[in-house]
């Protein structure tokens, strides 16, 4: 039988997207106009690897488009999908990782970097750029150059952010070789 | 931190009365319409009619200048950004060139140019105010219900409920976490370095995630007691039924899109030319 969504995925997905929300709109450190150092992604790739690239996906599809509704009144949808994008396959991949084993230590954490720099790679130098050509006919050159910035910063940020908030999180699992026969 | 954000404004009109379903099908028809479309008469048309449903809303520009202010500010920069990459892209959009003055090597100001940045303008403007008027007048509660109206399953709906009943539980406590924060040093403005500052940062987005996945355990814990996703449907408390104006404006919506489109693309280009 096909029960869907989980109840807790169903949850995470809405109060993940309520965090996305606040995070993009108030823990943004601005480095130059209208470029910010995000905290959302390292966020986003936290919740991914946890809950899965469904809620992956729609966490960063959710949670981008009302941060730009509620806060510039209207939805830039190229960059949306890319978040959708980031979210469901960091997602995807991330399964091998298995963070409720309790353990992240270098062997994950490479794989993780691996596979978050790339997929971003992807979505900010190819996705949103071509989405943004099509759908807003703005130059080439300036959306190219907005998302290779885009890319290195977000990149980081997950490298660094996300890789910390993963290791915290493991921390609190309990480990599954945790119990020993006396 | 005094940051406004845009919210539910109450009030008596056409505009509100509208099932919230109506709205959002109105609200993807038009950013679909202005998404698609580059063609000057067509973005004037909508931004005419936009301006009319606007005042019919009855909501006041002074209720929503915080968020124009800052929409101008980035159109602006947009605009800016685009002239400095690309100084040709009306030419090579629109095929000819009528220079008005040179500036230096490859910036000069053509008619093309300007009329480009024009587009681009009004492109935006079109969806500004179909995006405000869908927020400011649907009730938060009923946009779940709307969701679940045109299609969208339920469950996912209700994430999407869940979000906007928390966003306000998350704001204050991200505020409690930050000033607490701040109490102990940490900077996060232009004062730091900016490695310190991503650290501060870090201090600050910390608490405020692992707090929130209690919150997510604690809640699906609930849900899960009261038997939730248990049926194939559910029904809404704010579900409101459609009425005869709920239909008039869904079609004309729709017969908008579908005109828009069909005159765009009739010639085979999304442009329209003057300079031809």
């Amino acid at each position: 039988m096909n029960k869907g969504l989980s109840v807790k995925t169903i949850v995470a997905i809405g109060i993940g997207a309520a965090i996305y929300v606040i995070l993009g709109r108030f823990a943004s450190i601005p480095i130059a106009p209208n470029t910010y150092v995000e905290t959302t992604y390292p966020f986003l790739a936290l919740m991914a690897v946890i809950f899965g690239p469904i809620a992956g996906a729609l966490i960063g599809f959710i949670g981008h488009a009302l941060k730009d509704a509620i806060s510039y009144g209207s939805v830039w949808w190229s960059w949306v999908l890319v978040s959708l994008f980031v979210g469901f396959f960091i997602g995807l991949i991330a399964k091998r990782i298995n963070i409720e084993a309790g353990v992240f230590a270098s062997k994950q954490i490479l794989l993780f970097n691996v596979i978050q720099a790339s997929v971003q790679a992807v979505g900010w130098i190819l996705v949103a750029p071509i989405l943004d050509i099509l759908i807003y006919a703005e130059p080439a050159n300036k959306v190219f150059t907005q998302g290779v910035i885009a890319a290195i910063s977000n990149i980081a940020m997950v490298g660094i952010l996300g890789t910390l908030l993963l290791v915290v999180y493991a921390k609190t699992r309990s480990q599954g070789n945790s119990l020993s026969k006396e | 931190m005094a940051v406004e954000m845009l919210a539910y404004i109450k009030k008596q009109s056409r505009v509100h009365e509208l099932s919230g379903a109506t709205k959002l099908i109105i609200f993807l028809c038009w950013s679909t319409a202005a998404m698609l479309t580059y063609d000057t008469w067509i973005l004037l048309a909508l931004l005419v009619i936009s301006f009319v449903i606007f005042r019919l809303s009855k909501v006041k520009i002074s209720e929503i200048r915080f968020v124009l202010m800052f929409i101008l500010f980035f159109l602006l920069l947009n605009n800016i950004a685009i002239y400095l990459f690309s100084p040709q892209e009306g030419v090579k959009i629109y095929g000819t060139s009528h220079v008005l003055w040179e500036i230096a090597g490859r910036y000069n100001v053509t008619l093309e140019q300007l009329f480009y940045h024009f587009n681009i303008t009004l492109k935006y403007f079109v969806v500004i105010p179909a995006a405000l008027l869908f927020i400011v007048t649907t009730h938060p509660s009923e946009f779940a219900s709307s969701l679940n109206r045109i299609g969208v399953p339920y469950k996912i709906a209700y994430s999407v409920s869940l979000t906007l009943r928390y966003i306000p539980d998350i704001q204050r406590e991200f505020r409690t976490i930050a000033q607490a924060q701040q109490a102990r040093g940490a900077d996060l403005s232009k004062n730091e370095k900016l490695t310190k500052r991503i650290k501060n940062a870090a201090v600050i987005v910390m608490p405020l995630i692992f707090s929130s996945l209690e919150r997510i355990e604690v809640i699906s814990n609930a849900m899960e007691l009261r038997g939730f996703g248990k049926k194939k449907k559910r029904t809404w408390y704010n579900a409101t039924a459609f009425r005869r104006a709920d239909y008039i404006t869904i079609v004309t919506g729709v017969v908008l899109l579908i005109l828009s489109l069909v005159i765009t693309f009739y010639d085979g280009s999304r442009f329209y030319n003057p300079f031809y």
